[in-house]
């Protein structure tokens, strides 16, 4: 059982998640956790403490095991008399749900905020997480991700970093709409973690919507298209559509790749296992 | 009123030298912008090397931005203005009302559900080089006008401007309904394509999609040759036109298949752009006058015109970051015809 003064101790002091948003002052170990966060939930379950959630948000589908719990809605959408019937002694939600966060402290139920941030910030939360629901567990996988992100460092050190472009979305068939990760963000320090350069450092934006003349001018010498695993319009035959700016070292030299899976969309745990797979499409010779 | 009254009986002679010059600057303001906008942008490009034959094309990236990036580009900026300008031109003539819009008519919110749905759907058929999405634009704006005229005309004695208004604005809230309908059972990142898909973009990227949507803008160009003298008659009233011995009934229909077939064809090709189809008419008719003679073709110009300029500003102002390009449109515009207007008045 944690002291009362527990998680704010335990918490490292560079923790920029606001632990002072949590409602209620936690008082004893939250059993009956409702997690509106596909990370989050993630984290729980690796954590070891899964079996004390309860309810899940509406695009959480790992571990395989939230499927069969009841879904409450997310980020736009929570269905706050759901949320309310389960009962809950601790929710889990995005610190920008303020009037999520007002009806839950009027019901005298705790929560805990949660921000979206950078790759190093993964294993902060987790710790805090870990802290907030009294699960020892927490920082043993938090140490491990952090070692594991760092032994992919290692792998691709000394290797010339190649100036990539990290597509997460465009308009399936064309080249119009591109969505690519700039200069922040879980997408780019993940990159850079796996021997990269960001072909967009300078823009410094989470998201940048790119047109045919950026790509040109950039000239990046890879593309990484990024897809969640539920994006039906993901194929790689649709990377063709790439093939009308031969001009662009990446498609001259062959190197545009498409990674499918949701551990690129979802910061949590497995951005180890997405940091891998880029690293492996970005370094090939360092994982044989 | 007054002004298309006398513009009707006035002189031929006259009316023919005046279109023909209006005509001819609108034409070299229109090339001049179209030489000059694919030269300039966010990365510095030499048209000495975009020309030099001895570069490889798929080396030579000054070319590649210039042939791949820039110039589909300004095309279909102008083939998407002059597209839209026409038909506000046409739904302002038929419907007597200075706020008459393609979007006004339902013809927008209709090829923004059909882009929805594709999105949400994840349609997967193509033609002719153009993805589903353009191609479920068109449907949808050609069908929801489909649609407001049908209704429309189920009266018997022809469609007076109102009803066709009402019936277009009743169709609009209702497509948008069920748009918004349809993105909020779709996941996250189809609802962000179907916003992105909404705001417009005119980076085409290659020259297919120009080639197809050149095939309804032709047939519409075709059906706004025949519409000058009939608008000027509709915009005094039906009853007028018809004691001159126009048909009403038929004129309207070409005029709508018309617009609609043009409008179609602009949103497919780049999205909703929405301000073009209701400033550029305005603009235009205060230079030219009330004239559809005219105002059709000074249209079509000055909004390739308008169109290719607001996508120079919408990628050059925060390079290298692009702005959408309906945002300049209303920025631009507005201030625009207000300052016209206002200068006319005073």
């Amino acid at each position: 059982m944690l002291p009362l003064a527990g998680p704010r101790a335990a918490a490292p002091p560079g923790a920029r998640l606001a632990l002072g948003a949590q409602g209620q002052a936690p008082v004893q170990r939250p059993l009956r956790i409702v997690s509106l966060i596909p990370a989050t939930t993630e984290m729980l379950f690796a954590m070891g403490a899964g079996d004390r959630v309860v309810a899940v948000g509406s695009y959480d589908h790992f571990p395989p095991e939230v499927e069969r719990l009841p879904r409450v809605g997310a980020l736009l959408d929570p269905n706050v008399e759901r949320i309310l019937s389960i009962k809950p002694d601790l929710v889990v939600l995005y610190g920008t749900q303020t009037e999520l966060q007002t009806e839950l402290s009027r019901a005298g139920i705790p929560f805990f905020s949660y921000a979206l941030g950078s790759l190093t910030d993964i294993a902060v939360t987790i710790r805090s997480l870990g802290a907030r629901v009294g699960a020892p567990g927490a920082d043993a996988v938090a140490d491990r991700i952090e070692q594991q992100i760092a032994d992919i460092r290692t792998r691709v050190s000394g290797r010339s970093r190649p100036s990539t472009l990290l597509v997460f979305g465009r308009e399936p068939g064309s080249l119009r709409n591109i969505d690519a990760s700039a200069g922040t963000g879980f997408l780019h320090d993940m990159l850079l973690a796996a021997g990269g350069a960001d072909a967009l450092a300078d823009i410094r934006r989470q998201s940048v919507m790119m047109s045919t003349e950026m790509v040109l001018a950039r000239a990046p010498e890879v593309i990484i298209e990024v897809r969640s695993a539920g994006d039906a319009a993901a194929a790689p035959s649709d990377l063709r559509a790439w093939d009308t700016l031969a001009a662009v070292p990446a498609v001259k030299a062959r190197r545009v790749y498409l990674l499918v899976g949701d551990e690129f969309v979802i910061p949590g745990p497995r951005a180890v296992l997405a940091t891998e797979r880029l690293a492996r499409t970005l370094h090939p010779d360092a994982f044989r | 009123m007054r002004n298309a009254r006398a513009a009707a009986r006035s002189q031929p002679v006259a009316v023919g030298r005046r279109l023909a010059v209006t005509l001819t600057a609108f034409t070299v303001l229109t090339l001049l912008v179209c030489l000059i906008a694919p030269l300039a942008g966010s990365t510095p490009v030499h048209l000495s090397r975009v020309f030099d034959r001895a570069i490889p094309f798929a080396e030579n990236v000054d070319a590649q931005v210039f042939f791949i990036a820039r110039l589909p580009r300004v095309v279909a900026a102008a083939i998407v203005g002059s597209g839209l300008a026409l038909s506000g031109v046409v739904f302002q003539a038929l419907l007597r009302n200075p706020l008459a819009s393609p979007d006004t008519l339902g013809v927008s919110a209709g090829a923004s559900l059909g882009a929805v749905i594709a999105i949400t759907f994840h349609a997967d058929v193509a033609f002719a080089g153009i993805s589903a999405i353009p191609l479920a634009g068109f449907a949808g704006s050609v069908g929801a006008l489909g649609i407001v005229y049908a209704l429309a005309s189920a009266r018997r004695r022809g469609t007076p401007g109102t009803v066709l208004l009402l019936a277009g604005i009743a169709i609009s809230a209702l497509l948008a309904a069920v748009g918004r309908f349809v993105q909020y059972f779709a996941d996250f990142t189809d609802t962000f394509r179907s916003v992105q898909w909404l705001m417009g973009s005119l980076d085409v990227g290659g020259y297919a999609p120009i080639v197809a949507s050149l095939v309804p803008l032709a047939v519409a160009l075709a059906g706004f040759a025949t519409l000058p003298r009939v608008l000027d008659l509709l915009s005094i009233g039906p009853e007028s036109a018809a004691t001159r011995g126009v048909d009403t009934v038929r004129a309207e229909r070409i005029a709508l298949v018309s617009a609609s077939l043009s409008t179609g064809a602009a949103v497919a090709l780049g999205g909703p752009v929405l301000f073009v189809g209701i400033i550029v008419p305005h603009i235009v008719r205060l230079i030219v006058g009330p004239e559809h003679r005219l105002v059709l073709p000074a249209s079509a110009l000055f909004g390739a015109s308008f169109l290719v300029v607001c996508d120079l500003v919408a990628r050059t102002i925060l390079a290298p970051v692009e702005l959408p390009v309906g945002i300049i449109t209303a920025v631009l515009g507005g201030p625009f015809f207000l300052w016209l207007l206002f200068r006319t008045v005073l």
